[in-house]
């Protein structure tokens, strides 16, 4: 790789460098070789570098005026609404910037599903991203409780309950979570110190992901291990930096939208009220991006059940990299997983759908005809698939398929710019 | 036994005992660590409540909040007590009788923690399939002496320690 053999052009340059390569790294950064077959697909890692950012900038802004105690969160959530200056405006980019921070990870996440970057060698890069996914849901959730609202109360209340589901010691560890006999003070307090927290364990998970994934490189659209770097690969500065930027920038205007236009779309009416210990909102839902497990959880006619089963859709997306047994990594060359995927994506929006109504009657029965299939895809449906099916043949090159007229062509001015920086 | 093996042995003895003692170390430290998310003592100390029952009428119940929770006390008419000793225990997924929820003589009032034992919602009153309490949360239904009928709740809602200070008045905690 290049950066052993960078040397800084200034003198001071080289000493700095030769004391802390930092200039190294940025030089191995902008030189990384990256497939030049990369589709939009591929830039949502930048995308969600951009949400954490945004969503850590944006909330130390906001704890400078929030107040994390339980007779004045709300208030002083209305005050960062009303009198902060641009309060209005960071705290919608903050509540707003979670739900776009999940679509892209969504994204992300399903990319990997259809290419089958979490194959072999790059399996701890899909668990640190699993690890990352876990950590954003647990940031969300306890972010969602602080206006103190009466979502923020009751989805606090229903969901440290599913720790009861324990047996033996769950009571005891849910009091220990509540610092009391019910969600209050203790409870709020705590979670503002953990919120705060997790988005810097995030980043943490981020460098090791990104490092993760500089051992191996990307995969590509069509999966096949590639030489690097080679006539296959193209810098990541600026061929990939431009398009992350350009992919980005149209990102923004959607996240803007969502800021400007229909700031509360994605929230509940009932968390402007201030919580109430006493009455429970009629139709209590948890934010969009927790509802196909929400529907998991509600799914099971038994509390210890639906919870094992609610964390157990957790534990299959880990696993996963050892119950997909086919060694063909992208679906373009599987014709069997590519009907599945798009199976599974439908059966994740429904489980979404589901998980928005009301649990009875055909809501119900669907929801659980789902969530058993959910199950099925990475227990039944992936471990066989990888002995039944029958893959096309893969190219030798990303090159070879273009130049041989095997995929639609645009290559030559790419192929020539690389050959000219030879 | 060689001086060599004997050096050994007593090196591993080091080793073992350096580690327990750094384990138990580690251990005391973590723990205040832990515990200090426990409820403290002033948490503890507001654990009983009085409440005055005299206004409540036959039929009604009203709702007081004690450590945080709801809690319901319902003065039940003689139908209703009627129906909650007639169900038979194989139709409950929480077998328990109707006088082991209440006070002997008392089985008018019906004292329990107003909170679903399956996510920790507060039921609705005068709503569901068995005349009792509905949870909206996840669709438990329970009957007029708050137990479990249908849904995913496993348990019966909680009694709660309580005891009648006199007629009017009850002392729960």
């Amino acid at each position: 790789m290049s950066e052993h053999e960078y040397v800084p052009k200034s003198k001071a340059g080289k000493w700095f460098n030769d004391r802390l390569p930092l200039l190294s790294l940025g030089a191995h950064l902008s030189d990384y070789p990256t497939p030049k077959n990369l589709n939009y697909w591929w830039t949502f890692g930048g995308i969600l570098t951009f949400c954490l950012i945004t969503q850590i900038v944006t909330g130390i802004v906001l704890a400078m005026h929030y107040v994390a105690h339980a007779d004045l969160a709300f208030e002083s959530v209305e005050k960062i609404m009303r009198d902060v200056n641009y309060g209005w405006l960071i705290r919608y980019i903050h509540s707003n910037g979670a739900s776009m921070f999940f679509l892209a990870v969504y994204i992300h996440i399903f990319r990997s599903l259809f290419f089958g970057s979490f194959k072999s060698p790059r399996e701890l890069i899909w668990i640190i991203g699993m690890l990352i996914y876990i950590l954003m849901m647990a940031a969300a959730f306890m972010g969602y409780v602080l206006p103190w609202g009466q979502m923020s109360f009751w989805g606090a209340t229903v969901i440290t309950n599913l720790f009861s589901a324990i047996p033996l010691v769950g009571e005891s560890v849910v009091t220990w979570l509540w610092g009391g006999y019910s969600v209050d003070n203790p409870t709020l307090t705590r979670f503002f110190s953990l919120h705060y927290l997790i988005p810097f364990l995030i980043l943490g998970l981020v460098v090791l992901h990104i490092w993760a994934l500089h051992i191996p490189g990307n995969n590509n659209p069509i999966g096949i291990d590639i030489k690097k770097p080679s006539k296959d690969t193209v810098p990541f500065h600026p061929y990939i930096t431009v398009k992350d930027i350009f992919a980005l920038l149209m990102f923004m205007i959607i996240f803007a939208g969502f800021v400007f236009f229909s700031p509360n779309v994605l929230g509940h009416a009932d968390n402007y009220i201030p919580a109430n210990p006493l009455v429970t909102p009629a139709h209590i839902v948890p934010e969009w991006y927790l509802l196909p497990f929400y529907a998991i959880l509600r799914s099971v006619p038994d509390k210890l059940g639906g919870v094992v089963l609610m964390f157990g859709a957790l534990f299959v997306l880990i696993i996963l990299p050892w119950l997909d047994t086919s060694k063909v990594r992208s679906a373009t060359f599987r014709p069997m997983y590519r009907q599945f995927f798009w199976i599974f994506v439908v059966d994740v929006l429904a489980l979404g759908y589901l998980g928005a109504m009301p649990a009875e009657g055909v809501y119900l029965f669907l929801a659980r005809i789902t969530t058993i299939y959910y199950f099925l895809h990475f227990i039944v449906i992936l471990p066989a698939l990888g002995f039944l099916e029958k893959t096309d043949p893969l190219p030798a090159s990303i090159s070879e398929p273009v130049l041989t007229g095997g995929f639609s062509a645009v290559p030559t001015r790419s192929d020539k710019i690389i050959n000219e920086n030879k | 036994m060689s001086k060599q093996e004997d050096k050994k042995d007593r090196r591993d003895f080091l080793f073992t005992a350096s580690y327990t003692v750094g384990a138990v170390g580690i251990g005391a430290t973590i723990w205040p660590l832990i515990h200090q998310m426990n409820p403290d003592e002033s948490v503890k100390a507001l654990a009983t409540t009085e409440v005055d029952i005299s206004q409540v009428e036959p039929g009604k119940s009203i709702t007081v909040l004690w450590r945080g929770k709801p809690i319901f006390i319902k003065r039940r008419t003689s139908e209703e007590i009627q129906e909650a000793k007639s169900v038979a225990l194989k139709d409950l997924p929480d077998p328990q009788k109707d006088e082991e929820r209440v006070k002997e003589g008392k089985n008018e009032w019906l004292v329990m923690v107003g909170v679903c034992t399956h996510l920790g919602c507060v039921p609705l009153k005068d709503k569901g399939d068995f005349n009792g309490w509905f949870c909206p949360c996840h669709g438990s239904h329970y009957d007029i002496s708050g137990r479990v009928r249908k849904g995913p709740a496993p348990k019966n809602m909680e009694i709660p320690k309580y005891e009648f200070v006199d007629n009017n008045t009850i002392k729960i905690g």
